[in-house]
């Protein structure tokens, strides 16, 4: 009996501090959830198309059972084996050379005027402010003039939405930029061409990187602009996907997007790990101060 | 800018590839959509074209249509956003860059196919109402309508307004959360007084980051609208790829683009000193 009531005591008790805890913890457990739920909106149509490039049948709805078979006609498919090409080179070149002609662009920007600035900023903001289809057919109706549509005309449309990523990502480091030691170097008798590579360019990387990364992302992940640029026999994965949606998408594609998704998180955890190792010992060094 | 600076930095021509380059593809493909518009076929001024987008009641309904989601998907977008933000704030996530990846990664995968995963799972026999039957709810009819085209927006264009207010939270000086606490206020002040107010840039840059793609998406429209929602980017698509009506596309696409400017006004106030980033 003494056993039993101490039992329920202490069970009491034990309830009593889980109570108290939850409502220590509302608030994160609140969150936890909130964060869980934001996560499977995020998540779920990817889940559902890595499944489905399991998927044995061709059916969209129902599950037919595990196989590969989907991975293997991938690598006999040459058509996605091109597209996913086009796709890679498109967004590198473009990328690329948005960069090599962003960075100047930037820097020349930065010696403007005040007036000249704002206007090159303003102009700078039209890709961005503007529709996707707005910029897509303006360049449409301007190249029929003068070049045939393909992949020439594709990669001019994406070097022209891609520039102003990179200016705006190396602007505000070329703003932030400390004059004084590249002076001190051309006092000290650099050409203006060594100090550039050996100052101003390490000091813009970070921006220069950034800006890189989210014009190759954009490049990637565009549709709009690609479908009324491009021209026949010309195809990335988007429009390519576009244009099976109404004969019904080719099992081939999920397989495909679930490689690219899982090499992508590998990469961006590498990435990732790197970074945050990185971060550390300064972390702790501004701890200590 | 320091007059050091305009001292050091006085190579104002390396801009001039760039600057070609916004005159050669940014400013001339932009007048000539503006000639298409503002001529007819056989090249008499006109302004009907630009017109078409309030005179033709189809028109009219996309238009009107189109601004709907965009609001509502703006609107859903910051109200899931905030408390996202905030709860990985009070999770401590913040300081990593993993909730970050969490937040991009999806954006990796093609957002065509994402979109249709969307309507597997939404269809009348899709995987939601699977669930719903199988847990004894009543199955919803959503396929095709204009909730699916909205779910689906609202999917797509989140991590565009999570990303901005995200950084522009994390941003904030936490001795000025910490003194507003000593000073008394609670949570819901705080948020009000500090968080709210100091995120507003981040959040206008969402706002411009969501709203105009929503608005003039065709491919979310195509997939979950079942081709009979139809967006004002489907109308213009349409002008060009079915009817091969380029003057009349044109002037849908030069109103469609005077309306985005007008309703983006009060954004580049904000930026009307030119030197803060738009984008993130």
């Amino acid at each position: 009996m003494k056993h039993l009531k101490h039992f329920a005591c202490s069970f009491l008790n034990c309830v009593k501090n889980i109570f108290l805890a939850i409502r220590k913890h509302f608030k994160g457990i609140l969150s936890g959830i909130y964060v869980g739920l934001i996560g499977l909106f995020l998540y779920a149509p990817i889940l559902v198309l890595i499944v489905l490039s399991f998927n044995k049948g061709r059916s969209r709805v129902k599950w037919e059972g595990f196989s590969f078979k989907w991975y293997e006609a991938l690598f006999s498919n040459s058509q996605i084996g091109d597209a996913l090409v086009t796709t890679i080179v498109l967004a590198l070149a473009s990328a690329g050379i948005a960069v090599l002609i962003g960075v100047p662009g930037a820097i020349g920007m930065h010696a403007l005027g005040k007036k000249k600035f704002k206007v090159m900023m303003g102009l700078t903001n039209i890709p961005l402010l503007n529709a996707d289809i707005v910029t897509g057919i303006a360049l449409m109706l301007w190249f029929v003039h003068f070049i045939p549509l393909g992949f020439g005309s594709v990669l001019i449309a994406h070097i022209t939405f891609n520039i102003p990523y990179v200016i705006l990502s190396v602007m505000p480091r070329l703003q932030q930029m400390n004059v004084s030691v590249y002076e001190a170097t051309r006092d000290l008798g650099a050409g203006p061409v060594y100090a550039f590579f050996k100052i101003v360019l390490p000091d813009l990387m970070p921006g220069i990187v950034s800006g890189f990364f989210m014009a190759f992302t954009m490049s990637m992940d565009d549709f709009v602009i690609t479908f009324f640029t491009k021209g026949p026999g010309v195809n990335t994965l988007s429009t390519m996907i576009y244009g099976q949606l109404k004969k019904g998408i080719k099992p081939e594609m999920y397989a495909l997007s679930t490689l690219i998704f899982l090499v992508v998180s590998a990469v961006l955890l590498v990435v990732n790990g790197i970074s945050d190792r990185k971060k550390t010992p300064k972390a702790e060094q501004i701890e200590r101060i | 800018m320091n007059e050091n600076e305009v001292r050091t930095n006085k190579r104002p021509f390396l801009s001039g590839p760039y600057f070609i380059w916004i005159i050669a593809f940014t400013v001339l493909p932009l007048i000539v959509i503006f000639r298409y518009a503002l001529f007819d076929g056989n090249g008499h001024f006109t302004l009907s074209n630009i017109a078409a987008i309030f005179s033709s009641s189809i028109n009219r309904k996309a238009l009107w249509f189109s601004l709907e989601i965009a609001l509502g998907c703006t609107a859903f977008c910051i109200l899931l956003s905030y408390p996202l933000v905030m709860a990985l704030k009070h999770l401590g996530l913040s300081k990593r860059g993993f909730s970050l990846f969490i937040i991009i990664l999806p954006m990796w995968m093609n957002f065509i196919l994402r979109i249709l995963a969307w309507q597997m799972i939404l269809s009348n026999n899709g995987i939601l109402n699977l669930l719903l039957t199988t847990l004894g709810f009543e199955p919803v009819r959503i396929a095709n309508t204009p909730t699916a085209i909205m779910i689906g927006s609202v999917y797509d264009y989140l991590p565009y307004m999570i990303l901005p207010i995200y950084t522009s939270i994390m941003e904030i000086n936490e001795d000025l959360i910490e003194a507003a606490k000593d000073l008394g206020a609670n949570s819901f002040t705080v948020f009000c007084k500090i968080i709210l107010p100091l995120s507003l840039p981040g959040l206008l840059s969402g706002i411009v980051m969501v709203f105009v793609p929503s608005m003039t998406s065709f491919v979310i429209s195509d997939i979950l609208g079942g081709g009979k929602l139809q967006l004002i980017g489907n109308i213009i698509e349409q002008e060009f790829m079915i009817s091969n009506n380029w003057h009349v596309g044109s002037g849908l696409s030069v109103a469609l683009m005077i309306l985005v400017l007008l309703s983006m006004a009060f954004t580049r106030k904000r930026t009307a000193d030119g030197k803060e980033s738009l984008v993130w």
